[in-house]
């Protein structure tokens, strides 16, 4: 097997997600058609370019792993498309069949936040790493290790004969999770969802494996869908970051100016609540009351409405605001951007 | 003792008295592959009205501190050495229920987790009620119980009507205000906080850290609080102890550690901690594994990873030594540590 190519020059965003929802029914008895739903994702737009890496944070039920879930094709979507565009491989990822998925498997792979839980505990790491190259009928088994071994010395796993044979739980939580990225990698995928990757693990060794996700992802041209509560983790991750409430994005930009210039009152809130580990510095108290509800059947207006220390009567009276430009590649769906 | 409940009792805080002192506190847990050397040594001490922090990564023995403090260690844990002093009295050489009686009512503890651990089948309240029921039994009729679980809710910014509901009409942040307000049932001199914020979102976080001190201000209490989260640590304690593989290694006041750490660990957990505020700096990883606590390495616990060692970290085990007004570390090396003046990334 070859080494990865380099990334090909594409103009066209490896992904463009049009009015993406997902609603998921609640259940109210047995014979009931359901009339409540959760708009987890309630239509949102974004483009991710070829090599780039987009940070999508929000709390708790804001919708961010099902987004992410979606673009794997783990779940279909409700509505909207996700076209997907891999060199000549144009795809809109709802209408990929069954008897594609395999291929569309190969290009686009996801890394689950809990390297405790996502792994078959009876299987070794040759096992799991190499299981896509099974899957997908690539190369005899003296390749396949020959690429598992490639990869684990990628992942900075050393010397990596040492660990071929080695079962999860003689595994540390980081090398663990340098598996599954080694396992992500294997069939070297445009795009990778990565779904708090770095969450279970302890700082010191989260910054490695942050560091390790960075330089992979720059030299096998592979953009992520970094999925992140920790703004200071996608500080470091990501090119842009997209904020997420209940189902909505309100904001959309470079990451050093949504941190430096946050614009919707929700990001300003988010930010001001992050503690800063530096005694010395005092933060800007927090102007949002209450805590996050859920979206179940939300009313038009904007979502924000009953948290935001800057409602007014355009609020009330309009729908759910649209995304409008405030700078240069820079979003925000708020009505008031102006005045506050 | 006196019993206020009709307000939560404010005490008067005279912060050069020591309220908690632990002197060289070692603990094991013995299991079939020998002893673990969970905690080694430690020792600090926490004055009136203070929050002390005590950060440091999985397994690094600051949950072990804190259950042996209150003496709720599992069976096959052994202290082995130590003093925990609680106003002078010396908490492990009281008998079991004369230390049941402190639990509660003299040191009062957040568990990890705990927001979780209600019983879903009893009402918020009723749970409270347990604890008045153990430390003031017959003393107080059901209706003061309810008046003063009501003036506990208040406290930590719960509506009084919530003491009848049940914990499945709580969201996470409201279930850890009750947590709380349980832990305050009793007006404890010392709470000590095991990760009271970690599973909740930083905005939630927030409420509860500025009622956690707004609290303890009022009520003239002390704080533990036991994180993994440095930026929390920063925020909300007056000191901070660092540990690694069960060894205090760092301990001072929260602004000095901060702007100096002393310790090599110390330095690099703050060198790899991201922050949203400042200059983007470079992060500095930290090569190699936590050790194995069944067979410490020997000499300081952390020469294996430092990379400040010399060999006589190897061999020797520093002191803990002072090197400021209440600034304590165990490092031979700590004045070749540089000033955390990080380069900034490309």
């Amino acid at each position: 097997m070859t080494a990865p190519a380099p990334a090909p020059v594409q103009t066209k965003p490896l992904l463009e997600v049009r009015g993406l929802r997902k609603l998921f029914p609640i259940s109210r008895g047995l014979f009931r058609a359901p009339t409540d739903f959760v708009h987890a994702v309630d239509g949102i737009d974004f483009e991710i370019a070829p090599g780039e890496s987009l940070g999508l944070v929000g709390e708790s039920g804001c919708g961010k792993s099902t987004t992410g879930r979606m673009l794997v094709k783990l779940l279909e979507a409700t509505e909207g498309t996700i076209q997907f565009n891999d060199g000549d491989y144009e795809r809109d990822v709802a209408n990929v069949s069954r008897s594609e998925i395999k291929e569309f498997r190969s290009r686009v792979q996801m890394i689950f936040q809990d390297p405790y839980e996502s792994m078959n505990p009876r299987r070794t790491v040759f096992d799991t790493v190499s299981e896509p190259l099974a899957v997908q009928g690539v190369g005899t088994v003296p390749e396949r290790e020959e690429r598992v071994l490639e990869l684990l010395g990628l992942v900075g796993l050393a010397p990596p004969e040492n660990f071929l044979f080695r079962y999860p739980h003689e595994l540390s939580g980081g090398q663990r999770q340098r598996i599954a990225i080694a396992r992500a990698l294997v069939m070297n995928p445009r795009f990778v969802v990565a779904d708090e990757p770095t969450s279970m693990l302890d700082v010191s060794i989260r910054i490695s494996i942050m560091e390790l996700m960075t330089e992979l992802g720059s030299r096998l041209g592979v953009s992520y869908l970094y999925i992140t509560h920790d703004l200071a983790v996608a500080r470091y991750m990501c090119d842009r970051i997209a904020v997420m409430y209940l189902g909505k994005m309100v904001e959309i930009g470079p990451t050093e100016e949504i941190l430096a210039n946050p614009r919707h009152p929700y990001t300003r809130a988010l930010l001001s609540a992050v503690p800063i580990p530096d005694p010395s510095v005092k933060r800007t108290p927090v102007e949002i009351k209450g805590g996050i509800s859920k979206a179940i059947n939300p009313a038009p207006e904007c979502r924000f409405i009953e948290r935001c220390p800057f409602v007014a009567d355009v609020c009330r009276e309009n729908p759910h605001p649209e995304m409008f430009q405030v700078g240069e590649r820079h979003y925000a769906a708020c009505y008031r951007i102006n005045e506050i | 003792m006196t019993l206020s409940l009709e307000s939560l009792q404010t005490r008067r805080v005279d912060r050069s008295k020591p309220l908690l002192e632990v002197d060289d506190l070692t603990m094991r847990y013995k299991i079939k592959a020998g002893e673990v050397s969970a905690v080694e040594d430690v020792g600090f001490t926490i004055h009136q009205g203070e929050a002390v922090g005590l950060v440091g990564e999985s397994g690094c023995g600051k949950t072990s501190t804190a259950l042996a403090l209150l003496r709720l260690l599992p069976a096959n844990a052994e202290y082995v050495s130590g003093e925990i002093r609680l106003n002078g009295d010396d908490l492990l050489r009281l008998n079991e229920d004369e230390m049941r009686e402190r639990r509660w009512r003299d040191i009062a503890m957040v568990f990890q987790g705990a927001m979780n651990s209600w019983n879903p089948v009893y009402r918020v309240g009723d749970q409270i009620r347990e604890v008045l029921d153990t430390h003031y039994r017959g003393q107080l009729s059901f209706e003061e119980q309810t008046r003063h679980i009501e003036t506990l809710f208040s406290a930590v910014g719960l509506p009084a009507a919530m003491v009848d509901r049940y914990p499945h009409e709580f969201s996470g942040g409201m279930r850890q205000r009750a947590v709380i307000a349980m832990a305050l049932a009793c007006s404890p001199e010392l709470i000590i906080a095991d990760e009271p914020t970690t599973a909740l979102d930083v905005i939630v976080q927030d409420q509860i850290l500025k009622e956690l001190k707004r609290i303890q201000a009022e009520m003239g209490m002390s704080i533990l609080y036991i994180s993994h989260d440095i930026a929390v640590i920063a925020e909300v304690t007056d000191s901070l102890g660092v540990m690694y593989a069960g060894k205090l290694v760092e301990y001072g006041p929260t602004s000095e550690v901060f702007a100096r750490p002393r310790h090599p660990y110390a330095y690099l957990l703050l060198r790899s901690t991201p922050s949203i505020t400042g200059p983007r700096r470079k992060l500095a990883p930290l090569s190699g594994e936590p050790p194995d606590l069944l067979n410490p390495p020997t000499g300081c616990r952390f020469h294996p990873r430092c990379p400040f060692a010399t060999e006589r970290c190897v061999v020797e085990e520093p002191p803990f030594e002072e090197i400021s007004p209440g600034h304590r570390v165990a490092c031979w090396n700590y004045e070749d540590v540089p000033e955390l003046d990080m380069e900034l990334v490309r």
